[in-house]
């Protein structure tokens, strides 16, 4: 506990003054599997995004562009409902 | 009709890095609700996963405001917070347009927080209230909820020599909800994104309280693999576990009709959760569980032509 | 200098309500039960006539009502409520949670008995048991008391060294319900003495958005206590200066307690709130007949005042504290154990005694604490106290 802050060094009542700063904390290392995703087979339908539960498909300009696999569990929901399944995005054992 | 592609350009309001089990219904409810509020948000929460998981402190995943007060509470709570703005706005010290909602998960709605609900509903405050009902006190550990379904195995209504599981029906708190005559009451899934996505638009457009009741498989407590989480939402809908409805101003109208109703037990047998109706000490009960789904099922029917013939009138 | 205040006869909740007309808070959420049900009542008028700008939101209970509360306050509103025993009863896990989320909470208590039985009238068991909860707690003798402190509690929640909720009690039906003859200051001056509620962080701040209320463990919840500590011991502090300016627009004087005819006595009683009225009474007549005997009635107890308790009451010779509630400890009262607590300090312990009186609006008379006097003055002469704790007033 050495990087902890003392009670001067934090806002009063507990309350947390940065806003989504959950995304500096990592949950990837939690995934067994891993999702792979294939640009080639990829139709950019977003099914994979709409269904994440951990906001970690990268989505710009309206089309898919990768996982983020900082936050990425590997639940596996992404690859479960691609319409294109082992084309487009499809799991894999974590090394 | 709003697509996905048109979707994925509003702003995320939750961030990774929250800690919710891999394949949590609950936070993709989130997720496909907050992205119809078209305004910025202020979100109260139950004390439950999302609740614990999303605020571990010093880490945050809302980018709204957020405020988490107890378990019983989350609609006591942001009715201040809704009554402050009111105030604030009208003395003119706040100009900004600001939508108000409240997460909870079966728990802290159906059980411990259906009077702050009620209250606050009956009251009028504008807000959206969500239900995130995975059908067990899952925080604790998977415990027995009124939302949980009839015959389900949980820690406190394990499966045992002489009892199956959960006995009794759940509570049927989307019409509890309704009977308090608010402006707008949906059943979603997150299963279908767009009947969802409809359904919270018209839920945050409207001036007044909206409840949305979602379902959100918790894949350890209905024991499914994580990946499942979306199809067992889609199959609660197609076998009228689930069904998709609305209530405007008391008007029902179902939004999907399964083209073809599947057999519950379709729905049953693909969790570990009800494994033991499937043995031959408790046969009979899934032909009971059938019957029940059956009856709500042509009950809601009913409603939407009664709706109907009165707006025919 | 003192404003020109507009003399009025009303009852203690009258004058309450009256006070939050004049702070005219931006939200209450308030549900309504004996005896403080006028408070509510009369700022239902309040509303209802425009003669206030707040959003009142008519809760379905009083754990909604402190939620409620809880929740205009940290969107950035000055919010307050209003209870009585088993609505306080009612709100104890937010009152908690209050005091930690540092909402500058403002709570009128009207003191009436905890249930069973259940009873409507008078005694201190539900906000001495609300002693743990984090909340600065003043108690009133009058409704003039009432008024003043419930002025004063809003610049001391708010206080920056401070931020937290304050309780501000009088006694159920003797003091809520007795008309008597008080000072009330102008609207004016009561909005400017109060001033506007500026919060530096506030849910409704959308360029800067906040999460209250986050799951604080094992790494950080010691420190967030801890603030709070700091708080309360700052409050000290604050709770003087707010009485020093407040002495400035009114006139009236207030502190940690009153001490009444104190200063030479050798014998005193301790006792909060509208008792204090009957024991000066019977220190009058006592001191009429050259007793050495003096009152202190306590008006802060948190942040409990307890070195400044010490230096009023170490030169005492005896010492009778009053509790208006039991705490079954069998040990005594909470003022009791408290106070005697305290004077640990002291190398010149007073002898000390304890009763528990009052109990569900069981009046105490002249009668009584009289009696309570002359107990002290036959422990002096044998030089010990022969019971400790004393239930005054119960059948056999």
């Amino acid at each position: 506990m050495t990087n902890l802050k003392g009670y001067k060094d934090i806002p009063i009542g507990g309350m947390i003054t940065e806003a989504g700063n959950s995304e500096k904390y990592k949950t990837g290392d939690w995934r067994s599997l891993k999702p792979i995703w294939n640009e080639e087979g990829c139709v950019h339908c977003l099914m994979c995004w709409v269904f994440c539960p951990d906001t970690a498909i990268i989505v710009e300009d309206g089309k898919m562009k990768g996982i983020n696999y900082d936050h990425c569990k590997g639940c596996g929901i992404c690859a479960r409902e691609c319409p294109r399944k082992e084309k487009a995005l499809y799991m894999v054992k974590e090394e | 009709m709003a697509t996905l592609k048109e979707l994925s350009r509003v702003p995320e309001v939750l961030a990774p890095g929250h800690r919710m089990c891999a394949g949590c219904g609950a936070p993709i409810v989130v997720r496909q609700v907050l992205r119809a509020a078209k305004a910025p948000v202020a979100v109260a929460n139950a004390t439950g996963c999302l609740e614990v998981s999303t605020t571990i402190y010093p880490y945050t995943s809302w980018k709204s405001p957020f405020i988490h007060v107890a378990f019983e509470n989350a609609s006591a709570s942001l009715s201040g917070v809704e009554a402050a703005y009111q105030s604030l706005k009208r003395q003119g010290k706040i100009t900004d347009e600001i939508k108000f909602v409240a997460f909870g998960g079966d728990g802290g709605t159906y059980d411990i927080g259906l009077q702050s609900l009620s209250g606050a509903m009956e009251r009028g405050h504008d807000m959206v209230y969500v239900c995130y009902d995975n059908g067990a006190y899952m925080n604790t550990g998977i415990q027995r909820s009124s939302a949980t379904p009839m015959g389900a195995d949980t820690t406190t209504t394990p499966v045992g020599s002489v009892r199956p599981g959960k006995l009794g029906w759940r509570k049927n708190l989307t019409k509890i909800m309704m009977a308090h005559g608010i402006p707008y009451v949906a059943q979603i899934s997150p299963s279908h994104w767009n009947d969802l996505y409809q359904k919270a638009e018209k839920a945050f457009a409207v001036k007044g309280p909206a409840f949305l009741n979602a379902i959100a498989p918790c894949p350890r407590g209905w024991r499914h693999d994580s990946a499942e989480t979306v199809q067992m939402t889609k199959l609660a809908v197609d076998t009228c576990f689930w069904p998709l409805f609305e209530a405007v101003d008391g008007k029902v109208r179902v939004t999907y009709k399964p083209r073809q109703k599947k057999p519950v037990v379709e729905f049953l047998k693909t969790q570990g959760r009800f494994r033991h109706l499937f043995r031959p000490e408790n046969e009979g009960l899934i032909e009971q569980i059938q019957a029940e789904v059956d009856r709500e099922w042509e009950e809601l029917l009913a409603l939407e032509r009664l709706s109907q013939e009165q707006a025919a009138e | 200098m003192a404003a020109e205040q507009k003399r009025v006869a009303m009852t203690g909740n009258e004058a309450v309500a009256h006070c939050m007309r004049q702070i005219d808070p931006d939200v209450v959420a308030a549900y309504p039960i004996t005896p403080q049900t006028d408070i509510v009542q009369y700022f239902s008028t309040f509303v209802s006539n425009g003669q206030v700008k707040t959003e009142f939101v008519t809760v379905e209970s009083e754990h909604s009502a402190m939620s409620a509360t809880l929740g205009a306050s940290m969107a950035g509103a000055r919010a307050m409520t209003a209870t009585s025993s088993q609505g306080l009863a009612l709100m104890w896990e937010v009152l908690h949670i209050t005091s930690s989320y540092r909402a500058p909470v403002v709570m009128p208590v009207v003191n009436r008995a905890l249930s069973g039985p259940i009873n409507i009238h008078c005694d201190h068991s539900d906000t001495m048991g609300s002693l743990t909860t984090g909340w600065i707690q003043l108690y009133s003798e009058s409704a003039q008391e009432a008024y003043d402190n419930l002025i004063q509690a809003v610049r001391i929640a708010e206080h920056p060294d401070v931020l937290l909720p304050v309780m501000v009690c009088q006694d159920g039906f003797i003091t809520s319900h007795g008309i008597e003859n008080l000072n009330l200051l102008p609207d004016e001056t009561v909005k400017q003495f109060v001033g506007e509620y500026k919060p530096e962080h506030y849910l409704l701040d959308l360029e800067n958005p906040i999460t209250v209320g986050p799951l604080a463990l094992q790494d950080y919840y010691t420190e967030v206590k801890y603030q709070q500590a700091k708080a309360m011991e700052n409050a000290k502090q604050v709770i003087l200066d707010v009485a020093a300016e407040y002495e400035k627009i009114s006139g009236r004087k207030y502190g940690f307690f009153e001490a009444y005819k104190l200063d030479d006595a050798e014998r005193a009683i301790v006792v909060l709130s509208s008792t204090a009225g009957t024991a000066k009474a019977v220190v009058d007549s006592l001191r009429a007949r050259g007793e050495k005997v003096g009152l202190l009635k306590p008006r802060v107890l948190r942040p409990f005042p307890a070195k400044e308790l010490v230096d009023a009451l170490s030169s005492v010779q005896a010492v009778a504290i009053m509790d208006r509630a039991d705490t079954f400890s069998t040990a005594g009262g909470q003022l009791f154990v408290e106070i005697r607590s305290a004077l640990y300090e002291s190398d010149k312990r007073p002898l000390m005694k304890n009763y528990i009186l009052g109990l569900g609006g069981r009046d105490t008379t002249t009668r009584e604490i009289t009696k309570v006097y002359s107990d002290l003055a036959a422990a002096l002469e044998k030089g010990r106290v022969e019971e400790l704790i004393t239930h005054l007033d119960v059948r056999e």
